[in-house]
């Protein structure tokens, strides 16, 4: 589309993205070797969702892209963690 | 390949002699048009086999104790039966028929946004159906688990339920690939002038329903890999002995399967809000506030599954939350019909065919709405829980909800797909069969459920035989009526009369084209102007 802008991201960018993932897979299985009861599983989706986000922002270039998509983006996540939420009130409280 | 430009544009879609002939004209054919009566086709064939399937049911059920089949086949024909039900003729029901045949005409486009996808959507959804037939005539016996597919019993049962779960994980697929289509055929494809507030509501709903397409069936795809994960390799995600939990399968089964209801039912509400201002030859009551209510109903719809799930063991909390969110998602309802009523009220109502199919709809989904209070209420779900009240409730909503409204959508755009008018007389009979049998055979479900009647049971005790009769009498008359509709339907096809460009003086763009429509549907793209809307009578 003509109104696009172009964009280049660095590689460098992409390079500290990647160790950032892999950091944070490794902190996802670490935090399973803590004893956090029930609160396991919302580490494990906090790191989850952190990586989400990296890669949705750049490796899948929503940084860049119309503010609609990023908000359409963000209502599906906001969908999304209500869903877990009320899916938690069962496991938390049972 | 035949370039757009040598299309001619004064030939119908029907009549269009392409590079293929006879039935590869169809299968390879990317037109909307004929991949919806490829949908419809396939559609009713299933559809006539799931039929026959709970006729046999209802026959088992005339009498206490084995009447035609034992426990077991009553097992495996509920299964099938709902299977076939659910995820090939009602989930993708109005969407994959009329909303491929009408949504790119309604919004004044030539085709849908991506035509190839639209036809492998169709190719996915025969590869899924075959699989579950697959499932029924070869392996270790007919799946029993239930359309559900509940575990721990769904990897405990020796029956032939694999082919059956990938069968459903296939269809998903074809539901998704739909929900993509619509939605970016809607956001991209839309006439000059269409804005968001001068689309119909058919197209309103497809919208709203596409995302719901896209978004939950996902889940239910990963579920049942899951399911197939655990009966072959036993990974204890639902196992209970290997610690895992049958109940985390129903949440996740549910957040699909319950959404998938608004799945079934926007689309056949969208038709509902096409005829009802075409009939009562007036703008539609509350335009806002339906397309309004759609996308709550499409959001809400989320955040409800948990009803399913009152006596599975939940929390007290969870079961509370899901009670009151249900309570909510019934408000758009109503808002609906009141707009519907509103709507004619005053109107100079024409009481034709589709009209009587629409407010049928409005009667039978009040009443399933209804029975629905009693079960989203806490107290009163853990009485009716897993009765025939609930089979009643539930074909009051899909049956009475979906298939009246397709009836009425089929007897609206008829005459523009296929150019031709049906039999009026015979039309009105296959009405009046197919309510009177529908009434009778479910209504006295309501009756057995809070008698306490289990459901998915092939017999029961001697004091349910009274209502089980008049049941299944109603199962024979609404076969009956259904029976009259479809070769009324398939005659008129080819005999009935020819039908104008627009026999019930509608406002939206489909009346516009000629009946049949061309291939691509118009000669000129049609252009909104400022004062142009579709339901300006």
């Amino acid at each position: 589309m003509e109104k696009e802008k172009h964009h280049i991201v660095p590689y460098k960018v992409y390079f500290y993205i990647l160790i950032a993932l892999i950091t944070l897979t490794f902190m996802s299985i670490g935090i399973t070797k803590i004893n956090l009861g029930g609160y396991s599983v919302l580490g494990a989706l906090v790191f989850s969702t952190i990586k989400s986000v990296l890669v949705l922002t750049w490796f899948m270039h929503l940084k860049f892209d119309q503010p609609f998509l990023r908000f359409m983006v963000g209502f599906v996540a906001l969908l999304f963690f209500a869903i877990i939420f009320i899916t938690f009130l069962d496991y938390y409280y049972r | 390949m035949q370039t757009a430009a040598q299309i001619p544009h004064d030939v119908s879609y029907l009549d269009y002699k392409g590079k293929y002939k006879g039935i590869f004209a169809w299968i390879f054919s990317t037109d909307h048009k004929r991949i919806a009566l490829l949908y419809m086709f396939s559609m009713m064939t299933l559809f006539l086999v799931g039929v026959a399937l709970g006729l046999a049911m209802k026959l088992e059920l005339i009498a206490p104790g084995r009447t035609i089949m034992g426990p077991q086949s009553y097992n495996a024909v509920f299964t099938v039966h709902g299977v076939i039900m659910i995820f090939m003729i009602v989930i993708p029901g109005l969407p994959a028929v009329f909303g491929n045949f009408m949504l790119p005409i309604m919004i004044g486009a030539k085709d849908v946004a991506f035509p190839k996808l639209n036809l492998l959507s169709w190719y996915i959804y025969v590869l899924g159906a075959l699989l579950v037939i697959a499932s029924v005539l070869f392996g270790n016996g007919i799946p029993d688990t239930g359309w559900t597919f509940y575990a721990p019993y769904s990897f405990k049962t020796g029956t032939n339920l694999l082919p059956a779960i990938f069968g459903a994980f296939v269809l998903g697929f074809s539901s998704i690939l739909t929900g993509l289509n619509f939605i970016v055929t809607i956001h991209r494809m839309r006439a000059p002038g269409m804005t968001w507030f001068k689309m119909p509501l058919f197209p309103w709903s497809l919208y709203g329903t596409a995302w719901i397409q896209l978004l939950a069936t996902p889940v239910v795809g990963i579920t049942l890999v899951l399911v197939s994960l655990e009966r072959i390799f036993g990974i204890g995600v639902f196992d209970p002995t290997l610690g895992g939990d049958p109940v985390l399968y129903q949440h996740l089964f549910w957040i699909y399967s319950h959404p998938a209801v608004y799945v079934m039912i926007l689309p056949a509400m969208g038709a509902i809000s096409e005829i009802i201002p075409t009939f009562s030859q007036k703008h539609i009551f509350g335009y806002k506030a339906i397309i309004a209510s759609t996308l709550a109903i499409a959001f809400v719809g989320y955040f409800v599954w948990g009803h399913h799930m009152f006596t599975s063991g939940m929390s007290g909390t969870a079961q509370y939350t899901f009670s009151i969110l249900t309570f909510i998602v019934a408000i758009p309802s109503a808002i609906k019909v009141f707009n519907w009523i509103s709507t004619m009220h005053k109107g100079s109502i024409n009481p034709d065919i589709p009209f009587l199919w629409a407010v049928t709809f409005i009667f039978v989904f009040m009443i399933g709405g209804f029975s629905g209070l009693v079960l989203g209420a806490l107290a009163t779900n853990v009485y009716v829980h897993d009765t025939a009240f609930v089979v009643a409730h539930f074909h009051f909503i899909v049956f009475g909800g979906v298939g009246f409204a397709f009836f009425g959508a089929i007897h609206y755009w008829y005459p523009k797909m296929f150019g031709r008018m049906y039999d009026k007389a015979w039309a009105k009979m296959g009405w009046a069969f197919f309510t009177v049998g529908f009434l009778t055979l479910y209504s006295p479900m309501f009756y057995l459920g809070m008698m306490g009647m289990p459901r998915r049971y092939y017999d029961y005790l001697p004091e349910f035989h009274a209502a089980n009769i008049l049941s299944s009498l109603g199962s024979w008359v609404m076969a009956f009526g259904l029976v009259i509709v479809i070769i009324n339907l398939f005659r008129s096809a080819k005999n009935g009369p020819i039908a104008p460009m627009d026999p019930w003086h509608g406002k939206t763009l489909e009346w516009t084209v000629p009946s049949p429509p061309p291939v691509e549907n118009f000669d000129e793209i049609p252009v909104y102007g400022e004062k142009d809307g579709p339901y300006n009578y």
